[in-house]
């Protein structure tokens, strides 16, 4: 063959991509690059300053923190007054996520099992809306429906009920002089602005688990109770771990529900809003961060140890 | 059988309407006690949504279901003694093959040392002894599908519905579990009824099977009876390949314009100048196609007054360089009368 035409120079794009398609190694360098630094530095190394700072001291008389490493704010975690933030915000955070599971569960199984695709495509609508408003406007939306002149009073004296509301709060503790300065109402609000973060992965693992092995189940002689207990339950319990991580840690980590709503009794959030605000003391701010990670290490240690994330 | 014993199952003018879609219609059925069915049909036509129904899982829009002379239509699948294998076997992926086989029977309260010995045992049976710690993830597909099997007859059910259970296995294993399912149904003895769309399978296994079409059933009989003598055109061409011959062709051919059906393997081929007995059909064309199958070959031959004939030779003296050769020659169709099957049109 005497005069076949030489293919014109490929292009710069067809070179980059053909180079990069032999370099499979340096394309993954390439993408999990940025998020890694940003994981590795931003993230990590921000909590890992965290944890170093929890054990500086804050010096007294000067009010400048010292950067000398000792267990003296940890020492101080120990005292009644931390230990009973400690306590009241985990007792929360519990109630809140075994409440949120009670009522997510329902849902999510109707969403994942019943629903057709318009009513579902309705119902995630429902519980996203909530999310796209501002988290602060909705909490004290929340204060003005729960004051004592508010609407849910009302509603609750409509019924006749308002007798029954008045001895609830009585009740020490959950009580308060109206609901919106109660651990009752902060407990209702911690439930309502946290439930999509449960709703959202029980149901997703719900659609993961094939009708037939309900219909299986139910072959072999299980009634739907038992169905629910030996076959839907475990394969859902991932699910339910990973909601009630985002329900208890975030209960754990608050402060704007017990600032806006609570009876002012300190939880956690508060507590470290309050030490590295106003007092400036960085260093007990950050010893008491380090208590919900310690929580939630346990806690998915735990779950581990049952057999959450066998199924996964 | 005999007619006096109670069926196993009895489908009483049962429908199943998805809203206007007629999954299936007026089905009238009788399974006997120890019988091997199948039901024979294309996706669609309404043979899982018919088991579905006796399982349980399903209630029919119209009519009546007995199990042994019991009326279940209403009942719930736990309140019936019938077990199911499933098409996608649907074994719990988070219990081991010993739990998923011994389910039934910890639902029932067994005592475990004898769920434990009836677990080994049907292992045994499914030829699966001490897999017992594994899970299902671990095991392929031909072994999941005999743990299935298993976790459905350690109840002991009185009839036993399996749902396509081989259509995921490749063809030799397929074969082999077919062979395997038919002993193992004569050893427990107990009635089987079997979902295919593989005619080939309900052929093999089946004591009798019943074609289904469009929600309703074209034919029950023997595999003998439904493959020799077809009862509707659907039946024979879904049946093993059938030619279905009908109009003017027919009339050509036999006399009578009524549509027959002739099986490519019935067709004789021959030179166009050798005499033709007359006891036999023939009819003259040309060969278009040739497809070389190994043990056999398939020719679509087109014949003269129109239309064409798919006709199946063994291969017993000629090689694949004769077969193909034979592209475009032309050939006489000789098939003995006794071998066409009148059909009426459905």
């Amino acid at each position: 063959m005497a005069a076949t035409t030489t293919p014109s120079a490929p292009l710069l794009s067809r070179r980059i991509s053909t180079y990069l398609y032999q370099r499979p190694k340096l394309v993954l360098a390439l993408l999990l690059g940025p998020p890694l630094i940003w994981l590795g530095v931003v993230y990590l190394g921000s909590l890992v300053a965290l944890m170093i700072q929890s054990f500086y001291r804050l010096d007294s008389f000067t009010g400048q923190v010292v950067p000398e490493l000792n267990l003296q704010n940890y020492a101080q975690m120990l005292s009644q007054a931390h230990v009973g933030i400690m306590a009241r915000t985990s007792i929360m955070a519990a109630v809140v996520t075994l409440f949120s599971i009670v009522i997510a569960f329902p849902l999510a199984y109707y969403m994942a099992r019943y629903a057709s695709p318009r009513t579902k495509s309705w119902l995630y609508l429902a519980v996203l809306v909530p999310l796209w408003s501002s988290y602060l406007v909705r909490v004290f939306a929340w204060k003005l429906i729960l004051a004592k002149e508010g609407v849910f009073t009302w509603f609750v004296d409509l019924l006749g009920l308002g007798g029954a509301l008045d001895r609830v709060l009585a009740v020490p503790v959950i009580g308060g002089t109206s609901l919106s300065v109660s651990n009752l109402g902060m407990f209702l609000v911690f439930v309502y602005v946290w439930l999509p973060y449960m709703i959202l992965p029980i149901q997703a693992a719900l659609e993961r688990v094939p009708k037939s092995l309900l219909e299986a189940s139910a072959d072999l002689g299980a009634r739907p109770g038992s169905t629910f207990r030996k076959v839907i339950l475990p394969l859902v319990l991932p699910g339910v771990v990973a909601g009630s991580i985002f329900t208890f840690s975030l209960t754990l980590g608050d402060f704007v529900v017990p600032y806006v709503i609570g009876d002012s009794s300190p939880f956690v959030g508060l507590a470290v809003y309050a030490y590295q605000g106003t007092s400036g003391n960085i260093p007990l701010a950050a010893t008491l961060t380090v208590f919900p990670m310690v929580v939630m290490i346990i806690y998915l240690s735990i779950a581990r140890k049952l057999g959450a994330f066998e199924a996964l | 059988m005999s007619i006096a014993a109670t069926p196993a199952i009895r489908l009483a003018g049962v429908s199943r309407y998805f809203g206007e879609v007629k999954a299936i219609d007026q089905i009238d059925l009788e399974i006997a006690d120890g019988e091997f069915f199948s039901m024979l049909g294309p996706s669609g036509s309404g043979k899982t949504t018919c088991l579905r129904l006796i399982a349980g899982f399903d209630r029919p829009t119209r009519g009546r279901v007995f199990i042994h002379g019991a009326d279940v239509t209403v009942l719930p699948p736990y309140e019936r003694e019938v077990n199911t294998v499933f098409q996608d076997y649907a074994l719990f992926p988070h219990m081991t093959v010993g739990d998923n086989i011994a389910y039934g029977l910890m639902i029932k309260k067994v005592p475990k040392a004898e769920r434990q010995k009836r677990v080994a045992g049907m292992l045994e049976l499914v030829q699966l002894p001490g897999m017992e710690p594994r899970k299902p993830s671990q095991l392929s597909g031909g072994q999941r599908q005999r743990v299935a099997l298993a976790r459905a007859l350690i109840n002991h059910p009185r009839v036993l519905l399996l749902d396509e259970p081989l259509g995921a296995l490749d063809l030799k294993l397929r074969q082999a579990m077919q062979i395997e399912l038919k002993a193992i149904q004569r050893r427990v003895g107990i009635t089987f009824i079997y979902v295919t769309h593989d005619q080939e399978e309900a052929l093999t296994m089946s004591d009798r099977l019943a074609v289904f079409s469009q929600g309703h059933i074209e034919q029950i009989g023997s595999p003998a009876e439904v493959y020799e003598h077809p009862a509707t055109p659907f039946a024979a061409g879904f049946v093993g390949v059938s030619n279905l011959v009908s109009g003017t062709m027919a009339q050509a051919i036999t006399g009578s314009s009524e549509t027959f059906s002739i099986r490519p393997e019935k067709i004789h081929m021959q030179e166009p100048q050798q005499p033709v007995p007359t006891d036999r059909y023939s009819v003259q064309g040309r060969i278009r196609d040739v497809v070389y199958l190994g043990m056999h070959t398939r020719y679509l031959v087109e014949l003269d007054g129109g239309g064409d004939l798919t006709v199946i030779q063994q291969n017993l003296n000629t090689t694949s360089m004769d077969v193909l050769a034979a592209k475009g020659r032309v050939v006489k169709l000789v098939w003995q009368r006794e071998h066409v099957r009148r059909i009426v049109k459905g």
